[in-house]
């Protein structure tokens, strides 16, 4: 029964937008840090969602190629108080633009949300193809 | 004789394969739907029904083709890519490529909202298919067991 594999194909994209959903609440969590472990500020997180194939027939589900790191430079903000300020006063933020964030949350939201209307579809159409013939 | 009797469902039960075929490739264009460079699939009902079914087969098969042809909003703008026909079971009928409406620039070309109105389509479709195959059974039933 091929559409048994909906599920795989579904679930693969709701595992791939979940996890950008965890980048993006690491991103807006760290929106405003200022130096890692590292001394360096927390760079914005992205995640590279790719085409992977489910089950024998071909399915086209996601996955999530890789997580990059945004290069843009952090925001510089003049603190010369701060234990973190550099000789000329300037204290490194974060990278991360909230705006940006938040429209990234709001569409993994929506497509987390139609994957599990899709599922819940294919769970309907099977259910009744088992009650065939009462 | 007894290929008589279920003669009259076989076309019905090839749709509920391809019904079901669709569904996966929809499922597939969803899932999709943020991924950089996918290639929304869209299948061909009326062409992989008439494939599965061997041509015209009288009335049966014209009847079904004239109803998936009329359920064909949007078949107009298919591009004809690996439509061979051939057996039912999957290898045949090859999915094609949708036409996009409004390019993206990440080279993606899922139109979701035509994905969620086709799955929704093909949903009810398929509870449609499987009431008649019900129904025929039922009427088969009724007339093996005599009233």
């Amino acid at each position: 029964m091929s559409m048994f594999s909906v599920f795989g194909i579904s679930g693969s994209a709701v595992s791939a937008q979940s996890q950008r959903l965890n980048v993006v609440a690491s991103n807006l969590a760290n929106a405003d840090a200022v130096a890692g472990p590292d001394g360096q500020p927390y760079k914005a997180r992205q995640v590279v969602f790719q085409t992977t194939p489910v089950g024998a027939e071909g399915g086209a589900g996601v996955r999530v190629d890789a997580v990059t790191e945004s290069q843009t430079p952090g925001r510089k903000v003049h603190e010369p108080a701060h234990p973190m300020a550099d000789a000329q006063g300037y204290v490194t933020h974060s990278n991360v633009n909230a705006v940006e964030e938040m429209v990234n949350m709001i569409s993994a939201s929506r497509a987390y949300q139609n994957n599990i209307e899709v599922m819940n579809t294919a769970k309907n159409l099977l259910l009744k193809t088992l009650q065939l013939g009462n | 004789m007894l290929d008589k009797l279920t003669s009259s469902m076989d076309l019905h039960t090839q749709a509920l394969v391809l019904r079901s075929e669709r569904q996966r490739v929809i499922a597939g264009n969803i899932a999709n739907a943020d991924t950089p460079g996918y290639a929304a699939r869209e299948s061909h009902f009326a062409d992989a029904l008439r494939a599965a079914s061997g041509g015209s087969e009288g009335t049966f098969a014209t009847g079904g083709l004239a109803a998936g042809a009329a359920s064909g909003a949007g078949h107009a703008r298919h591009i004809a890519l690996g439509r061979a026909g051939g057996a039912l079971a999957g290898a045949g009928s090859e999915p094609g490529y949708a036409v996009q409406t409004q390019p993206r620039l990440d080279g993606n070309s899922v139109d979701l909202d035509r994905e969620r109105a086709a799955f929704a389509d093909n949903a009810v479709r398929y509870e449609a298919t499987l009431r008649f195959i019900n129904g025929q059974g039922k009427t088969l039933l009724s007339a093996i067991t005599g009233q």
